[in-house]
């Protein structure tokens, strides 16, 4: 299982709930099977093309996925998958 | 009271009300202040700003949060200064230096924090925070001890050393996170979700907080006489205040403060070690490809600038450009600019000064525009840079022989221009 954390912008899909354990390979995997738990997920993550939305940041395990091989990057039992919006300061 | 009519998610167009949002809950884009211009427009006037205080607020009408004693420390109003010295060197004509090194803390920063903490505050919240490279850190810290609110403040954990020194002093909680800047960013973004009580003033009250860069516009318009420049060099971080200080002309000339229709150009300012931007411009792409940063420049090493699409449309649509610099060439932008105004800046004015000769050299910033260059933090928050760069002539021993000695071997090693 990998523990999928939600930011609270998304926590209104998942009834409050912060930690949701989901199965699956990959990143893309995992993002979709959050979809299939709790719907509304996959519009408010992807964009058209069915990549990353540009203000959408995930990160396995405290790297950006983008650094890794994004949404194709491996995930293993017991990782830590983050949502998070991206904000910038200085 | 006044004039903000809402918040609209500049990628989606979806409004919200001007409430403690800092992004899209739909798309997570980023939230924007909107104003009734109109309204703005009936009551804002030059005379009115005149006889403001001499800080950001004399710019109220065109901020997000109006309050009779705001959350101030002095932000804002700081020298313009003419730069004959530095325009000869580097060939162009009319220059000037935004001297916002001359700010409370000694950076920009404080110009965005006495804004967001000033509608943190209205909004209820008791503690300060931030994500910082260290400029913020100073400034959250000092203007949450003078509003007597809590700061909890994370930055990374090898920033130079006056800026923990100038965070730590104010009293409040400082946690050094061993990580770059986007890791410190985004245990913050977490942070948020699970510590909603507290004003990250750089993420849960960003939208506010980024407004606060329109003075830089505002007040160079102002000291120009009313007038735009047409060119401003502005250093690139997050791509948030090159941003502003666009949107900054636009509005004043929107609400009748600027005659004539402002045609700003607006070129941007990294270092090559972290210079996302930069490399989206050249490559003539939208897709910024996040980077580990790798400068002396911290202030600028945001690796995953939130609003650097924003920044690279404003460089583009305004006829400007962006550029990187070395370190070294950094370093010789903080002596050129020392050397030639008296003018002492941290790396990130280096950046500036030698993204600001480069364009030069180019051609691309001519010497018939009228230039501002913003020069955004003071020297001696990283003198660590300039440790091998500069120092004593000589040491010397208290004797008239050691003297003329050593005035001797300098002369003949160092060729001098007359002065």
């Amino acid at each position: 299982m990998i523990n999928v954390r939600v930011p609270a912008q998304l926590r209104t899909l998942t009834g409050g709930v912060g930690e949701i354990p989901i199965e699956g390979s990959t990143v893309g995997e995992v993002l979709k099977g959050l979809d299939a738990a709790h719907s509304g997920f996959a519009e408010r993550i992807f964009d058209d093309g069915g990549g990353l939305r540009r203000f959408v940041n995930v990160f396995l395990d405290e790297e950006d996925v983008r650094f890794l091989e994004g949404l194709d990057t491996p995930v293993t039992d017991g990782q830590t998958l983050s949502i998070v919006p991206a904000v910038a300061g200085g | 009271m006044d004039f903000v009519s809402g918040l609209r998610c500049r990628e989606c167009g979806r409004t919200y009300p001007a409430e403690a949002l800092h992004v899209c809950d739909f798309c997570f884009g980023p939230l924007e202040v909107t104003y009734d211009y109109e309204r703005v427009a009936a009551t804002i006037s030059r005379e009115r700003i005149a006889a403001g205080p001499r800080t950001i607020w004399r710019y109220a009408d065109l901020l997000p949060v109006r309050d009779a004693a705001p959350v101030d420390l002095g932000a804002g109003f700081t020298p313009l200064v003419r730069a004959d010295r530095l325009a000869a060197e580097l060939g162009l004509g009319e220059l000037w230096i935004k001297d916002d090194t001359a700010n409370p803390t000694g950076s920009f920063k404080d110009r965005v924090v006495s804004v967001a903490l000033t509608k943190a505050r209205q909004l209820g919240f008791k503690v300060a925070a931030c994500a910082s490279t260290g400029n913020l850190a100073n400034s959250v810290a000092a203007h949450a001890a003078r509003a007597g609110m809590d700061s909890v403040v994370l930055i990374p954990h090898d920033l130079e050393r006056a800026k923990v020194t100038m965070t730590s002093v104010y009293g409040g909680r400082v946690f050094a996170v061993e990580g770059s800047y986007d890791d410190v960013n985004r245990l913050c973004a977490e942070l948020t979700s699970e510590q909603p009580e507290w004003a990250f003033v750089n993420v849960n009250v960003r939208t506010y907080y980024a407004e606060g860069s329109k003075t830089l516009a505002f007040e160079v318009a102002e000291q120009l006489g009313w007038q735009a420049p047409d060119h401003v060099v502005v250093p690139i971080g997050s791509g948030s205040q090159l941003t502003k200080v666009a949107k900054g002309f636009a509005e004043l000339y929107e609400v009748g403060l600027l005659d004539d229709e402002p045609a700003v150009r607006v070129s941007g300012a990294q270092a090559q070690g972290c210079s996302p931007v930069a490399t989206a411009f050249a490559e003539g792409t939208d897709a910024i490809r996040p980077v580990k940063p790798d400068t002396i420049a911290k202030s600028l090493a945001i690796g995953n600038p939130a609003d650097g699409w924003y920044a690279l449309d404003a460089i583009r649509s305004s006829g400007g450009s962006c550029a990187s610099v070395t370190d070294d060439e950094v370093l010789d932008g903080i002596g050129l600019l020392a050397r030639t105004e008296g003018i002492f800046a941290e790396t990130a004015g280096g950046v500036t000064i030698a993204t600001l000769a480069k364009l030069a050299a180019q051609g691309v910033v001519r010497s018939d525009e009228r230039v501002v260059a913003m020069v955004t933090g003071h020297g001696l928050k990283t003198v660590e840079a300039l440790t091998d760069v500069v120092g004593p002539t000589a040491t010397i021993a208290p004797t008239l022989d050691s003297f003329a000695e050593a005035m001797a071997a300098e002369a003949a090693t160092t060729p001098r221009s007359p002065r």
